[in-house]
């Protein structure tokens, strides 16, 4: 008799998800590191440029560690990492923390409201799309995300900034926010990065939950359930939702890991001072530590979101929980 | 051939569109030295005029004229990024067809590679990486060009496992061939439409990358005229209500709209999908 392979639990398949997760976090970090290592030649000079000081090139070297050998040097780093310890800036030298934290939840403050305008949009028009399938609205709404998508997110944030901020004088172009100003000044400041994020997202988005639905719909149960004579809001919501809701968990998770790389260049355009525009300003001056700690932050909240991705899918179908 | 042309002649009106608007960057791009009326780096006016007989859309930051900057920019920007294209398509398709013709460790060790550098955000390890080699064009090509090849290796990988197991490919491997002309003559053949529609998919994608890490200042330095690098110059401009930073942004949307209105097409062709 042939044996089943015995279903694993939910808790089982979360912990090697996260697992894997973690072993990717690692490869990465030793990937920034071995990359800062491949430089050739003296990597103070390379970095400095002709005009370094020696103070500077101490300074350098000392920061980086560069009297360790490399295996030692890692650990050290990676061992100062994890306690929250990421070393202090070439620029100016003021510990990289003091510089990462509040901007790093500037960023997430942008990202967060974007989110919360852009998913339950995408997600309606992408369901609408998919039940109205090939009449004017989906074509037109299909148009407008192709082009949405083909467009660079500058662009999209330009022809907001002429329309709303210089033609009609209603939003600020340029999104300063500090700490003396309350929730409602904060998100007025934000608006136009906002909504120039949230139409590129949603973009993305929608067309891939439209994507996922007529997938479904399409699929032999709910053919049947047609030909039983349903009523089409019951075949929606009882039959095609339970099974949509998998790959609409994983298309939006995926949209946030998105985001996250998108506020980088929506940052620079609104000069939000995000983890994004610091990155950018340390990959010009080449102030490692700060690239390598802001990089770092970035690619383990993308990973985190991936990973929540696929946690959110195997809890909502369980036909993924028995491996074949 | 000729069914090459009727596929071509019965194109809906969005992919002719898409044709259309292709066509014309193309031609602006070869033909640049020949339109243009001004130099690429020539400064001919005064900073940021306005549209005028001299200077059709304007001038620019350093007063340059935008029109010519702009027919300039098709050239370097488009030339560099089907330069990046094209070797992340060499790249990818030898590995992938490598990995799914020798499979066993070699599959495996290429597979888990490329799944780990696909669950980095491009754009950050770009940034990262051009931090520490700095911003030449060469490092720049090699480094897109690397990270833009995960995604063909997974897609020539997955098409050529579906042609690996055929029995034309069985034979010539019973008739003795090595592997290279069995991905060369046998594989590769067969794997084109896939490999094409996704060359413009790619173009695009990596289109509008290079023009985001220029906007960032990061990718083609000045002043060579590029598309991405021009939008950020003259960003200054719109806050006096200025557009200038337009002509650039949108001349970057007009040729990926062209370009996915082709694929969305060929895409739907390649689908097999009547609706």
């Amino acid at each position: 008799m042939m044996k089943l392979a015995k279903p694993e639990g939910i808790t089982a398949l979360v912990l090697k998800r996260i697992g894997l997760g973690l072993v990717t976090l690692w490869v990465i970090s030793l990937l920034i590191f071995v990359g800062v290592e491949a430089l050739p030649g003296d990597l103070a000079e390379a970095v400095l440029g002709q005009s370094a000081t020696p103070e500077t090139v101490a300074a350098f070297r000392e920061e980086l560690k560069l009297d360790l050998p490399p295996h030692k040097r890692y650990f050290a780093w990676l061992g100062a990492f994890i306690q929250g310890d990421f070393g202090n800036s070439l620029a100016n030298q003021r510990p990289v923390v003091d510089l990462i934290g509040w901007r790093f939840a500037n960023s997430l403050f942008l990202a967060g409201v974007t989110a919360l305008i852009a998913v339950p949009v995408a997600v309606l028009l992408g369901i609408l799309a998919a039940l109205y399938r090939n009449t004017l609205f989906d074509r037109l709404i299909s148009m407008a995300t192709l082009s949405t998508i083909s467009f660079p997110e500058f662009f999209v944030a330009y022809i907001l900034i002429a329309l709303l901020s210089v033609q009609m004088v209603i939003f600020p172009s340029i999104s300063n926010i500090n700490d003396q100003m309350n929730f409602w000044q904060k998100l007025y400041a934000i608006i136009l990065p906002c909504l120039t994020l949230a139409m590129v997202v949603t973009a993305h988005m929608m067309r891939q939950t439209r994507a996922a639905i007529i997938n479904i719909l399409s699929s032999p149960f709910i053919e049947m359930a047609n030909l039983k004579g349903l009523h089409r809001l019951r075949i929606v919501v009882l039959h095609a939702f339970p099974n949509a809701l998998s790959p609409v968990i994983n298309v939006i998770a995926l949209n946030l890991a998105y985001l996250v790389v998108g506020v980088v260049i929506v940052e620079v355009v609104f000069v939000y001072p995000g983890l994004g525009q610091l990155l950018v300003d340390s990959v010009s001056k080449r102030d490692i530590p700060v690239v390598q700690a802001s990089g770092l932050i970035f690619a383990a909240t993308y990973v985190l979101l991936n990973l929540s991705a696929d946690v959110l899918s195997i809890i909502s179908n369980p036909r993924l929980r028995n491996p074949r | 051939m000729s069914t090459a042309i009727k596929t071509l002649l019965s194109a809906p009106i969005s992919a002719r569109l898409g044709m259309g608007m292709v066509f014309i960057t193309l031609l602006a791009a070869l033909l640049a030295p020949v339109i243009a009326p001004y130099g690429e780096t020539e400064i001919a006016a005064d900073v940021w005029m306005p549209v005028s007989s001299d200077h059709w859309i304007g001038t620019d930051n350093l007063g340059r004229d935008l029109f010519s900057r702009l027919m300039y920019g098709a050239r370097n920007t488009i030339a560099i990024a089907f330069l990046i294209t094209a070797l992340s398509f060499v790249i990818g398709v030898v590995l992938g067809f490598l990995a799914a013709t020798v499979g066993g460790w070699t599959d495996q060790f290429l597979s888990r590679c490329v799944d780990i550098l696909m669950a980095f955000p491009t754009l950050i390890f770009a940034l990262m990486v051009l931090s520490v080699v700095g911003t030449s064009i060469p490092a720049l090509v090699v480094v897109i060009a690397l990270l833009d090849s995960t995604r063909v290796y997974r897609l020539s990988r997955a098409v050529a496992m579906d042609i690996e197991v055929m029995e034309f490919v069985e034979a010539a491997r019973l008739r003795g061939e090595g592997l290279w002309w069995l991905m060369r003559h046998e594989i590769l053949p067969n794997a084109m439409p896939p490999l094409v529609a996704e060359f413009g998919l790619r173009f695009c994608f990596v289109f509008l990358f290079i023009a985001a890490l220029s906007f960032l200042g990061l990718g083609i330095q000045p002043p060579t005229a590029d598309w991405g690098s021009m939008v950020r110059e003259n960003s200054g401009a719109i806050t006096f209500g200025i557009y200038t930073p337009l002509w650039p942004a949108g001349a970057i949307a007009f040729l990926t709209v062209g370009v996915n209105l082709i694929v969305d097409w060929f895409l739907h062709i390649a689908s097999g999908l009547e609706d």
